[in-house]
């Protein structure tokens, strides 16, 4: 593994292509740990994201005005706003106003960590197209399907859980990739608040190395490939869901 | 609560629904007895659908009283699940659940709804599939089957919850011609076990052969009521003969 390694600092000696990340374990580090910061944002703002969808767009059919009115003004307010400057109300404005605590050694720290914020600006901003694209989906079932549930028994919960939810689920899955898609592509925005994902690292190591080109080119391909990734994923699971003879 | 088999099973009366200003039915009375096959026919937009459905509370009536094993049906604090664990729904488009297959739609309302143990409900589910006489076809979905196949999996989901009276809305009116008789046939077969069954039908033959006592209505009201052979023999109100005219 080492001559591995040790073959791109000879690569940089004789051609001038420096990527430190790979000979330098220093660097390394640093590269790796920024890619994983980035898949944790990443799943930790898919699945909250998703869950906001769901529970949106079950409290948007609520038969309670202003239940339905508040999931409305969340969606206007998250989608009609640049994702950076949610970030940064989040972080300076809300966490601001939020006590600190002691870190152990005198001194005070801020309760949520420049991760968490960016986990939670995050979820929700991805969670309010998430709403949009459930209720599409639930609109999609006919309410006869319901209706035949209902005289069947089942409770208005056991509906959305056992038949609307599952076959909503099979219509947005498209939708829904792309604003997944999206969302892991927005987690470089984590970026503006320190928080040491991928972006990040790959400044601080462009900083100390002035390889500004290399590092780009090797972004485009990470994110490239952590996309392809997701979306290989979703494309299976969309395939597994695939009902016989029904739909699409 | 005081009722007992001598009382009719379900009793309606002076029903009056509305929908916004469209009167759809003004004033309608009929009694059910135990065990009893009742036809509702008449011309399309007359309100039968509607009278059904308010009967297992899909649609709320404004004026009047309907009874179900003496469970007032017009009272805002009915328990829905009570009266829906008594009654029965088939509809004209099955609604079967098409990301279940045949014999996971029969077991479902049991399982969620009545809280039944798997295994106990695998076997009486089983059982009715055979009973309607779709035995090979458990593990088909709703996509692979046929539409009067799907129907006769959607009268075995319905039976799966044990109901004391059953509803069917024009069971067989989105079917090939081929495949209404099966379902019939399928009807037929519960009607003579004794299964109190309220039917809207086209199918004049049918009504003929296995009602007990047919109604005739149009716009909103009962115009004509009788055994099948005064009814269809010894019409007496013009509209009924019209409709008879042109139906026979
Ligand atoms: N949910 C509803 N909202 C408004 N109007 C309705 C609704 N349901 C039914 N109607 C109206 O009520 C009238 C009676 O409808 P209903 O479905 O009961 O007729 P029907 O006798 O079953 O007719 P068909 O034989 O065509 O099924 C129709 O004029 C219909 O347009
Ligand atoms: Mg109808």
């Amino acid at each position: 593994m080492e001559s591995f390694f040790d073959w791109f600092r000879i690569l940089y000696d004789n051609t001038g292509i420096n990527l430190p990340f790979l000979y330098d374990s220093y660097d390394r580090a640093r590269m790796w740990n920024g890619f994983l910061m980035t898949i944790k944002l990443s799943v930790v703002a898919l699945f909250f994201s998703v869950i906001i969808g769901i529970i949106g767009a079950w409290l948007q059919n609520s038969p309670l005005k202003w239940t339905r009115r508040i999931v409305n003004g969340y969606i206007q307010i998250f989608r009609n706003t640049p994702p950076l400057v949610q970030l940064y109300f989040f972080y300076f404005a809300i966490g601001a106003l939020l006590p600190k605590v002691s870190n152990g050694y005198g001194g005070e720290v801020p309760i949520l960590g420049g991760f968490a914020w960016a986990a939670i600006s995050l979820s929700f901003f991805a969670g309010a197209f998430n709403v949009e694209i459930f209720r599409s989906g639930m609109e999609a079932v006919p309410k006869s399907m319901t209706e035949a549930a209902e005289a069947l028994g089942f409770s208005r919960l056991q509906i959305y859980k056992d038949i609307t939810l599952p076959l909503a689920f099979r219509v947005v899955l498209p939708a829904l990739n792309n604003n997944l898609v999206n969302l892991v592509k927005t987690t470089t925005l984590a970026y503006a608040i320190a928080v040491p994902e991928m972006l990040y690292e790959s400044n601080q190591i462009w900083s100390d190395n002035v390889n500004v080109t290399e590092m780009m080119i090797f972004l485009l391909l990470a994110y490239f490939f952590l996309v392809g990734v997701l979306v290989w994923g979703m494309n299976r699971w969309e395939r597994s869901l695939k009902i016989p003879g029904f739909g699409t | 609560m005081n009722w007992d088999d001598s009382m009719p099973m379900v009793s309606i009366k002076d029903v009056h629904k509305a929908f916004g200003d469209l009167e759809v039915l003004k004033g309608v009375s009929m009694d059910i007895k135990k065990g009893e096959v009742v036809c509702i026919i008449g011309p399309s937009g007359s309100g039968k659908s509607t009278l059904i459905r308010c009967i297992n509370a899909l649609n709320d009536i404004q004026q009047g009283s309907i009874l179900v094993e003496g469970q007032e049906v017009n009272d805002p604090h009915l328990n829905k699940l009570e009266l829906r664990k008594k009654v029965g729904m088939v509809f004209q488009q099955y609604n079967l659940f098409p990301h279940k297959t045949a014999l996971e739609n029969v077991m479902m309302a049991p399982i969620r709804v009545l809280k039944q143990s798997k295994a106990e409900v695998e076997k009486t589910a089983r059982a009715l599939i055979k009973k309607v006489r779709l035995d090979g076809k458990e593990d088909s979905y709703p996509g692979e089957l046929s539409g009067g196949q799907q129907q006769r999996v959607a009268i075995a989901r319905s039976l799966a919850m044990n109901p004391d009276v059953m509803l069917f809305d024009e069971v067989t009116a989105a079917l090939d011609p081929e495949t209404v008789g099966e379902v019939l046939l399928t009807i037929k077969d519960l009607a003579e076990e004794g299964m109190t069954c309220i039917l809207v039908t086209h199918e004049m033959n049918f009504a003929r052969e296995v009602a007990d006592h047919i109604y005739f209505t149009d716009r909103g009201v009962i115009v004509e009521h009788g055994s099948p052979t005064t009814f269809f023999d010894e019409a007496k109100d013009p509209r009924t003969k019209e409709f008879l005219s042109q139906i026979l």
